[in-house]
């Protein structure tokens, strides 16, 4: 096909998916009951689109005797009032405390659907917010569209600090990690066995790295899986009920390390490390390829750069 | 019948090979453009998959998109010229083979989709052209680096990192890094900074390669050039200058 037909095709997709957005910007949320109190809204395991509208993300909400708990609030102003319309379907609790595990755009510019005072989040993510979530808005504008409508980053008040948390009578244990971005929180209800892993846990989906540390997010792994849970929250993909996606995160990045390694060993130029081939057992995480791509552009240079020597300047 | 169309007939009438020559593979409207700034108008060009621009087809970062040109498979290539039909400034990057592999890998900054082309004039005087679209959501030309923002680079500005690789077909692989902000001059307030001459020869001084740096080129280059096996020395040297005068100069050990 021509390029100038491609772009045509490309406007008139535009065009169609903003009437669509315009005349019913829904995202169909459901919360779906995966433990006592606890509902999970599982995002579509695909790339931020004017379709999905940014909803390729999983949050979560636990309803206690002393208010709602949220987890993440989504990428948009939209998601987040939908989000909050969806839990005042279920319960008349209030919403008391809205937590973003870390500071990536779909866990957080759903804030302003909530009461400032409720919004708590790691002090790096906090930070985070403050540094990066103006440009991060602007990139989901043109990713997402009209779903974007209104939203503006809102960074929480409170910051959190690991440690154990009562509220309502749930226990929580807040879990402060790293390696996806400078600040990941995973949290652990104790009174229901479920964890919520943030995006330091993919599930069929392949994980984004343009934040990551790989051997911090290693170890973070590691101290994920001798959590004593019977759910496991991703930050993308399905919930499940045993320690699978933290091995099929493990393995991917495990891959992807050793393969970026070894290219830059031995001196393989950028585009040749990009057309390398993927294992077949990765072949079934959704949106491998394109994530592949933006892992080695983020992760490539600074690998190539410690293979390089400097050399001494002629006189 | 407008010109375009006039001609395309024309050479329609002169046979498939010449007729091929007209029709752009990558259907820009900036090809005929690109054409009559870049290329004598006398000259004989053709399309010519034997000049391979390999870049990813979705590029994220448009500060940092990886392309490599090869026209190892055409005889006899004289000079090379890179650009992209849709950037502010097009031309990317010129280099003239003098012993090392007729390719270049290379980053470039891209301001919107576009194509990247590649064009080689061979022996013959005749300039060969291959290419590929890029899509990316853009911006890469009108920011400023994140070297102009920080005062600490300008100690290490023209300051070469590079290794050499022995290839397994053979002969030699030399990447190197210069340390630069390459600012496009694009950015409010900041003025074109950028590398406008690189050669890299061997330790005796026999040239290999000359490079000419354009504006797009990204910040803190990094180059991978090929030595043919005959060519092969037991180390190399890079000199080069920028816009503003600075002087690069490094050997690259092995
Ligand atoms: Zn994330």
């Amino acid at each position: 096909m021509s390029a100038p037909a491609r772009a045509l095709i490309a406007l008139f997709a535009l065009g169609w998916a903003l009437l669509l957005a315009a005349a019913d910007m829904d995202y169909g949320l459901a919360p779906e009951k995966i433990a006592d109190d606890t509902w999970v809204l599982t995002g579509r395991s695909e790339d931020f689109s004017f379709t999905n509208g940014g909803n390729i993300v999983n949050t979560a909400f636990i309803v206690t005797q002393a208010g709602v708990l949220v987890i993440d609030s989504g990428p948009s102003r939209a998601y987040g009032e939908q989000l909050r319309r969806a839990i005042a379907r279920i319960t008349r609790q209030p919403v008391v405390r809205v937590i973003n595990t870390h500071h990536h755009p779909d866990h957080f510019l759903g804030n302003q659907a909530f009461a400032p005072d409720t919004l708590a989040a790691l002090p790096g993510t906090i930070h985070g917010i403050h540094t990066e979530g103006g440009s991060f808005n602007d990139n989901m504008y043109r990713l997402a569209g009209d779903w974007m409508a209104g939203t503006e980053p809102v960074a929480p008040i409170h910051p959190l600090a690991a440690g154990p948390l009562e509220l309502g009578g749930h226990q929580f244990e807040l879990i402060a990690l790293e390696g996806h971005t400078g600040a990941d929180l995973a949290i652990l209800d104790r009174s229901t066995g479920v964890l919520f892993a943030g995006d330091l846990v993919f599930h069929d989906r392949a994980p984004t790295t343009p934040h990551a540390r790989l051997p911090a997010w290693q170890a973070s792994l590691d101290t994920l899986e001798a959590l004593p849970f019977r759910h496991l929250v991703p930050g993308h993909g399905p919930v499940a009920n045993d320690a699978g996606p933290i091995r099929q995160t493990r393995a991917w990045l495990g891959w992807l390390d050793r393969t970026l390694r070894q290219a830059a060993d031995e001196g393989l130029d950028m585009t040749e490390a990009l057309a390398l081939p993927l294992p077949a057992e990765f072949r079934r995480l959704a949106v491998v390829d394109a994530e592949y791509r933006r892992s080695v552009g983020q992760l490539y240079p600074a690998l190539e750069q410690q293979t390089l020597r400097t050399g001494k300047a002629r006189e | 019948m407008n010109i375009h169309h006039a001609i395309a007939v024309a050479a329609l009438a002169l046979g498939p090979g010449i007729a091929a020559a007209q029709t752009d593979p990558l259907d820009s409207p900036r090809w005929g453009d690109m054409k009559k700034e870049f290329l004598p108008a006398a000259a004989r060009v053709v399309f010519d998959e034997r000049v391979r621009v390999i870049a990813p087809l979705t590029a994220e970062n448009a500060l940092n998109v990886p392309v490599s040109v090869d026209a190892s498979a055409l005889p006899d290539v004289k000079e090379v010229l890179v650009f992209a039909d849709f950037n502010p400034i097009a031309r990317i990057v010129r280099f003239e083979p003098r012993g090392a592999r007729p390719g270049l890998g290379f980053r470039i900054k891209l301001q919107q989709s576009s194509p990247v082309r590649a064009a080689a004039r061979t022996g013959d005087g005749s300039w060969h052209v291959g290419g590929t679209w890029v899509n990316t959501t853009g911006g890469g030309c009108t920011l400023p680096s994140t070297g102009s923002a920080s005062p600490e680079w300008q100690k290490r500005l023209g300051e070469v990192s590079s290794r050499v690789w022995p290839k397994k077909e053979g002969g030699e692989r030399i990447r190197l890094r210069v340390i630069h902000p390459e600012d496009t001059g694009l950015a409010a307030g900041i003025p074109a900074f950028y590398i406008q001459q690189l050669d890299l020869a061997d330790a005796a001084g026999t040239p290999l390669m000359h490079i000419e740096g354009f504006e797009p080129l990204a910040e803190n280059p990094v180059f991978t050039i090929d030595i043919p096996p005959a060519r092969a020395a037991s180390g190399y040297r890079v000199s080069g200058r920028d816009n503003n005068g600075n002087a690069i100069t490094a050997t690259i050990e092995k």
